[in-house]
């Protein structure tokens, strides 16, 4: 049968209750906070500053680091042990690279921009909130950026191609196909693809325009979150 | 043929679409794709003539000459200092530019100025991001005595200090502290009576973060007569 | 060579102040949110003091007990400085500040026995419960042993069993029984600048102290665990002074948590 009506209610490209807020790491050049139903990220940009070791510099531009880390008592089940895993490692390597596409890094060459990442709390979709929050700290931090970047989940549920999975949809049957993406939100690009799952050629598509939908409103949110801490209550109009 | 998007002084985010038509110019921190320009960080847009300007209210410290910085001194070598002024690499400071007075060869350059010591520096060359020359020969450069130190954002150390200091100057004037403002958004700042420097401090806090508000020096000198 | 801000910090002492208008008592604004990750974790909460915040998450694992103690249960306390909570904090394996955090917000607990083992006992030489405390600072503005034990404390309160079908734990799925809290130690830190003896101290001041004590209080007064840092040494008088402040502070924290 069909996946038609969503576990918890919502429409096919309905995405849960989200929350931003940008300035939340008093310490940090940049930092930003962001939900999507139970998941819940932190991330805070430190730099531009010296990189070590050496070799690890580029003469050319910044280099931009990504670490993201679960809190141990953040999954949905048993503890996470703490340190890095080859899961975390994988998804600092693809939050990097979700971020590098919208970012002007030429003015430093030879340092490097730190994005640290943490998840207080999860329900699907954590690498998504994580470069969602990531790029609102970038913006924080002054990084100049040709454009924001935000990212969502979609995937193909019982059948069905639907937007932001919560985990009961993740793990649907055994077979929910769970595709993670990212776009740039000016221009419209993919910058973070990764999935898991069958789906076909048309299927795909058609889920790619569905996220990258998801992402303009996601973005939306980004924006009133970065008004909200440099401007007055109607947006730093006079 | 052209078109403006934004409203003066409006707020605006990285990628933010600013102006369509070739008649418009990209300023600082804002890039053209095709025929639109598009800002690259948050900040706020200022006409001048065809030329948009981004003023940004976010950002790290850029090194530039003739800038005056407040650093402090994170290793003691054989020709000179390095000093940390919140960038990326340590500035340079030779024992040429660092006194009138004549240094001998061999000399202890930590009797002059040790680990931990605060200066107040010109940056006197910037060859490449990396090498950033800087001097305590001049008006006003020294080593700093016992004081606070706290960061306020590079962006708003022009409000900060105001046209020709006048803001500065009238908190200095209103508080009696002693105050001085890098560039590079470290200011140190030393009163006789504590609480009137935690409101000078408070006042410094304040600028950042209505300096976008019209109406500002007014409300400031409020402040300053309120706390007395 | 002293720093011009650890000269300045001292000279306004001398002058009865510190530099954020506080008095050498005087604790910042202190906060308690309970059940930030209620999803995931048994229990969890922030503590804030002034801008340095703390997330603790309580997780509960059955096990095998100790063979020396067969109807005891145990817990650990796991406390990480993230780089992302300050900029002086590098990547990597647990470093000993870490350690020294994790082990003096584990003795409070553990000394004041907030948590009785014998109840985490499920079944006598087979199973026990272990709770695994995880700490985690998101801004470090100072005083981390004091806002990492209030969070810890607060996660504890807040933590509920979860469900165990056939030996095993079904997490997501709690039951209505508390973790039940026997004890309310709470850690308060006392820094020593010069001959200066304050309370709570802000980033600034933590890196200007010369000696640190911290100190687990429990509600009749009584101390639990105690911890000396720092390079220089204390007094007795100090030490006895540090203790009446302390005594004072933690009764107000306690009210915080309730």
């Amino acid at each position: 049968m069909a996946y038609t009506k969503r576990v918890d209610g919502r429409k096919i490209d309905e995405m849960r209750p989200m929350e931003a807020k940008v300035g939340v790491v008093d310490r940090a050049t940049g930092s930003a906070m962001f939900k999507i139903g139970k998941t819940i990220a932190v991330a805070a940009v430190y730099g531009p500053r010296d990189l070590y070791p050496a070799h690890l510099q580029n003469p050319s531009r910044g280099v931009l680091r990504c670490n993201y880390n679960m809190m141990a008592f953040s999954g949905s089940g048993d503890r996470v042990r703490p340190g890095p895993s080859r899961r975390s490692k994988e998804i600092s390597l693809v939050t990097e690279k979700a971020l590098l596409p919208s970012l002007d890094l030429s003015a430093y060459p030879g340092g490097v921009i730190d994005v640290y990442v943490e998840l207080i709390q999860t329900d699907a979709g954590t690498r998504c909130a994580g470069i969602t929050a990531a790029a609102m700290a970038l913006a924080d931090a002054g990084i100049p950026m040709k454009e924001l970047v935000s990212a969502v989940a979609v995937g193909r549920v019982g059948g069905t191609i639907v937007l932001d999975l919560n985990k009961e949809e993740e793990d649907y049957e055994g077979h929910a196909t769970d595709i993670a993406t990212a776009f740039t939100t000016r221009s419209g690009q993919v910058t973070l693809l990764q999935m898991d799952g069958p789906v076909t050629k048309e299927e795909l598509k058609k889920a790619l325009e569905l996220a990258r939908e998801g992402c303009q409103k996601i973005k939306e949110l980004q924006v009133k979150a970065i008004k909200e801490k440099y401007g007055t209550k109607n947006g730093g109009e006079e | 043929m052209g078109k403006i998007l934004v409203n003066e002084n409006e707020i605006v985010v990285p990628g933010q679409e600013l102006a369509e038509g070739m008649d418009y110019l990209p300023g600082d921190d804002v890039y053209r794709e095709k025929d639109h320009l598009y800002a690259t960080k948050i900040g706020i847009i200022k006409l001048s003539g065809r030329l948009v300007k981004l003023l940004p209210l976010t950002g790290s410290y850029m090194p530039r000459r003739g800038d005056n910085v407040i650093g402090k001194v994170v290793n003691v070598g054989l020709g000179g200092w390095r000093l940390d002024i919140g960038w990326m690499f340590e500035a340079n400071l030779s024992v040429k530019d660092a006194s009138s007075e004549f240094i001998e060869r061999n000399a202890d350059l930590s009797k002059f100025f040790n680990y931990g010591d605060w200066i107040v520096a010109e940056i006197i060359n910037v060859t490449s991001p990396r090498y950033v020359d800087i001097t305590v020969k001049g008006p006003g450069l020294r080593k700093l005595g016992p004081g606070r130190i706290i960061h306020v954002s590079p962006s708003k150390v022009p409000r900060i200090i105001g046209k020709q200091g006048s803001m500065i100057t009238m908190i200095k004037d209103s508080t009696g502290c002693k105050i001085t403002v890098g560039q590079n958004g470290m200011a140190w700042i030393h009163g006789e009576d504590p609480e009137k420097e935690i409101i000078a401090v408070k006042a410094i806090e304040k600028i950042q973060a209505e300096s976008h508000i019209p109406g500002l020096t007014d409300r400031i000198k409020e402040f300053l007569e309120r706390g007395q | 060579m002293t720093s011009i801000i650890k000269q300045h910090l001292l000279s306004t002492l001398e002058k009865g102040f510190r530099l954020d208008g506080r008095k050498t008592d005087e604790y910042r604004t202190v906060t308690v949110e309970y059940g930030i990750s209620s999803k995931s974790a048994e229990g969890s909460a922030k503590a804030t003091i002034g801008n340095t915040q703390v997330i603790a998450g309580v997780k509960m694992e059955v096990g095998k007990p100790y063979s020396d103690k067969p109807n005891e249960g145990t817990i650990m306390v796991n406390a990480e400085l993230l780089p992302l909570s300050n900029p002086d904090f590098e990547s990597g394996p647990p470093g000993i500040e870490s350690i020294e955090l994790s082990r003096v917000i584990d003795r409070a607990i553990r000394e004041g026995h907030a948590i009785d083992f014998k109840k985490l006992c499920i079944k006598e030489g087979e199973q026990m419960w272990t709770v695994i405390i995880d700490i985690y600072p998101i801004n470090d503005d100072g005083n981390l042993f004091d806002a990492g034990a209030l969070a810890a404390m607060a996660a504890i309160k807040d933590a509920k069993f979860p469900k165990v079908e056939a030996d095993k734990v079904v997490y997501g799925e709690l039951t209505n029984k508390k973790l039940p809290v026997e004890a309310l130690p709470m850690s308060c830190t006392l820094i020593k600048i010069g001959n200066h003896i304050i309370v709570d101290p802000t980033i600034d001041e933590w890196n200007s102290s010369d000696a640190r004590l911290t100190m687990g209080i429990l509600e009749d007064g009584t101390l639990c665990s105690l911890q000396k840092g720092g390079d220089m040494p204390l007094t007795i008088e100090e030490v006895d002074e540090m203790v009446s402040i302390a005594t004072k502070k933690t009764k107000e924290l306690r009210k915080v948590l309730k």
